[in-house]
């Protein structure tokens, strides 16, 4: 109770308020607009957030995290373009029910759906506080590097059909994070006698490159695109009737989200796919699937809704960010000295029930926003692209220049978003060498802690944890040769039937 | 997930994979003068054995990659390098703008970037020109006159009164 109210306390403070507001709305905004996307917008903010209170800069970015994918539903919906990358499967049912002039039934759906999502996985975070309190303490330096190499692992091998490039990529962002001066003996490695890197690549700075400017440089080259929406007449309140009746769908959908958020570098894709193939299987009307299914679209939205949260616990409990947005936010921890951890939750758990009570109120906030302001949202789809391209280049400079006013720092970044717009173009992924910068600077310290008190290679794994996740280490490579030997039996009997 | 399969055949992907080896290749080639190996120590307490195992990945993914994109290669990808090319001109856009701010100040030089670039899109028109200088003015006063984030006034602000100079650099 004293933690509650604690919490309650550190909440209720105007510039909070003010952030979840300002975060939650211009979240929704940001999600609309295709195109943008959260990454590219917690890029920017992120060094505008260094100079507030940790509670008030993570809000602010949880709240735009949070709330992007209920705003990317609606161009989904609408205008078959996804306003976030993981609304995409959103458009398979959104679209034929706009056709069929369902357009406010399946809104309505969508919102209450992600509602559904949003508020299940932070009920699921606040229940399973206690038991993370718990486990967290027994991550000690071996287990953290294992969880951290385990997420290096789980994001090479969830980019299916493009291992080899998550894998190079991952190792890529791995060797970014040793240039520079090294923290121990402080010997020069890869700085080619060049002194802009000798303090090595700054995570802010390829953060921007490869998310915002590359953004810039996409939208800037490509075609001009004007899209246009029909406004939606009616009010938008008879979706929490409809998902009554699809709660069964709307409840595993956010299973699934909370799960694959949890797990390091999985997060929303892999939960959309497994919960959409779940209603698909689970219908009774499986050939509505793809042509306007009220359970697709609930799947869908649920499940991408519910991994914010829980993508937190990682981030939260161990330190270990499990996807791109989330090691964007750990610099803000970094920044004031905030360590993430499991002596976050020994000492300060009233923050982390803070974040969980926020992230509440930011779904509260986005559902009555969006219920009374669809239509005035249908403006921001009307931007044209290029326009878009012309925001985010300009914006991409308050991003990196408020660093350290350095134009190095800008030549980088702009280096890195030529080499993000190459990736883009050509559908390679840009999250492993995110991924791999943060994990292996993770990686490298915990390995160097814990080998110290490691005499044999078995000493590695005998404590519990440790041992659980070396087993889910392997488990994951069986599993993913497993499926490669699967895949090869059955291309060779169809070549040879 | 069936665009992410599909993407080691797209044009320009096999010449992009080729350079990405190389660049990997040269790391590699410069593992020892590039890092340290302290005699005694323990393996991984290195301060070569993280570049290594980054760099090593990035060679044996990338030989792998390679082999994927060149099978499944189209085309010469000559018009995709073309497409990449483009996007240096924005790379000298970004550039420019960078130079400019530290000498016309960051209100002046962010509303002509956005004005120009906006020009250089195919927006000419009176009223969406007007947009793109109060795009630029929205963004000046989001984060310099409200959020003060850290950008310092231009050269150009010591040609001012001593009072609107120093309120040009706290505001603008």
């Amino acid at each position: 109770m004293d933690v509650l109210l604690s919490a309650l306390a550190i909440l209720a403070r105007w510039d909070v308020a003010a952030a979840l507001a300002v975060g939650s709305v211009g979240g929704v905004v940001i999600g609309a607009i295709p195109g943008v996307g959260p990454a590219v917008a917690i890029a920017i903010l992120l060094p505008a957030t260094f100079a507030l209170d940790p509670i008030v800069g993570l809000t602010a970015l949880l709240g735009i995290y949070g709330s992007s994918m209920y705003g990317g539903a609606i161009p989904a919906i609408l205008i078959n373009t996804p306003g976030t990358a993981v609304n995409a499967l959103t458009t398979y049912e959104g679209t034929p029910m706009t056709k069929r002039g369902e357009a406010r039934r399946a809104l309505s759906l969508a919102y209450s759906a992600s509602f559904f999502g949003g508020v299940f996985s932070v009920v699921c975070l606040i229940l399973l506080a206690p038991v993370l309190a718990w486990i967290a303490p027994m991550f000690g330096s071996r287990e953290i590097f294992l969880a951290a190499l385990l997420g290096v692992v789980l994001v090479v091998f969830a980019h299916r059909g493009q291992v080899m490039a998550a894998g190079m990529l991952a190792c890529l962002g791995i060797w970014l994070n040793t240039v520079g001066l090294e923290p121990v003996q402080y010997s020069k490695r890869y700085t080619f006698d060049q002194s802009w890197l000798a303090g090595g690549f700054d995570l802010i700075v390829v953060v921007l490159g490869l998310f915002a400017l590359s953004q810039a440089f996409v939208l800037l080259v490509e075609p001009d695109k004007r899209s246009k929406a029909e406004a939606v007449k009616g009010g938008l309140f008879a979706g929490f009737k409809e998902l009554a009746v699809c709660r069964r769908v709307a409840a595993v959908s956010s299973s699934f989200g909370v799960m694959m958020g949890m797990i390091p570098g999985v997060g929303e894709f892999t939960a959309q796919f497994l919960s959409y193939t779940y209603a698909q299987r689970t219908s009774r009307k499986p050939d509505e699937f793809g042509n306007g299914s009220p359970e697709g679209l609930v799947a869908s939205e649920a499940a991408n809704n519910a991994v914010p949260a829980a993508a937190m616990i990682p981030l939260l409990a161990l330190g270990i960010p499990g996807e791109a947005l989330t090691a964007m936010m750990l610099s803000v921890f970094y920044v004031h000295s905030v360590v993430p951890g499991p002596q976050l939750f020994q000492n300060q758990m009233d923050f982390v029930v803070a974040l969980y009570i926020a992230l509440l109120i930011l779904n509260v906030l986005v559902l009555v926003f969006l219920l009374h302001a669809t239509n005035s949202l249908l403006k921001v789809i009307e931007i044209p692209t290029r326009f878009l391209g012309v925001a985010i280049l300009t914006l991409s400079f308050v991003g990196v220049y408020s660093l350290r006013n350095s134009a190095v720092d800008c030549a980088v970044a702009a280096g890195f978003g030529i080499f993000g717009f190459i990736l883009k173009r050509l559908g390679l992924p840009i999250v492993p060498i995110i991924l791999g910068m943060v994990l292996g600077g993770i990686m490298e310290a915990k390995l160097r802690t814990s080998m110290m008190r490691v005499d044999t290679p078995l000493d590695f794994i005998s404590r519990p944890v440790a041992f659980v996740l070396f087993l889910i280490i392997l488990a994951v490579f069986a599993s993913h040769f497993w499926g490669l030997w699967r895949g090869r039996r059955q291309t060779s009997k169809v070549q040879d039937g | 997930m069936q665009r992410r399969a599909a993407s080691e055949g797209l044009p320009g992907a096999a010449a992009f994979a080729a350079a990405f080896l190389l660049f990997s290749l040269f790391l590699l080639s410069q593992l020892t003068a590039e890092t340290r190996f302290s005699a005694g120590g323990k393996l991984f307490a290195q301060p070569r054995f993280w570049p290594a195992i980054g760099v090593a990945g990035m060679s044996l993914f990338g030989i792998f990659h390679l082999w994927n994109a060149w099978k499944t290669r189209q085309g010469s990808g000559l018009a995709e390098a073309a497409v990449w090319l483009r996007a240096l001109e924005y790379f000298a856009w970004f550039m420019a703008y960078v130079a400019a701010v530290p000498v016309a100040g960051y209100l002046l030089s962010t509303i002509l970037f956005t004005v120009l670039l906006a020009f250089r899109q195919g927006y000419v028109a009176v009223r969406q020109l007007a947009a793109a200088a109060a795009l630029g003015a929205v963004i000046v006063l989001v984060f310099k006159t409200a959020l003060a984030v850290k950008i310092p006034g231009g050269a150009l602000y010591d040609w001012l009164p001593s009072g609107l100079r120093s309120f040009m650099i706290l505001n603008f």
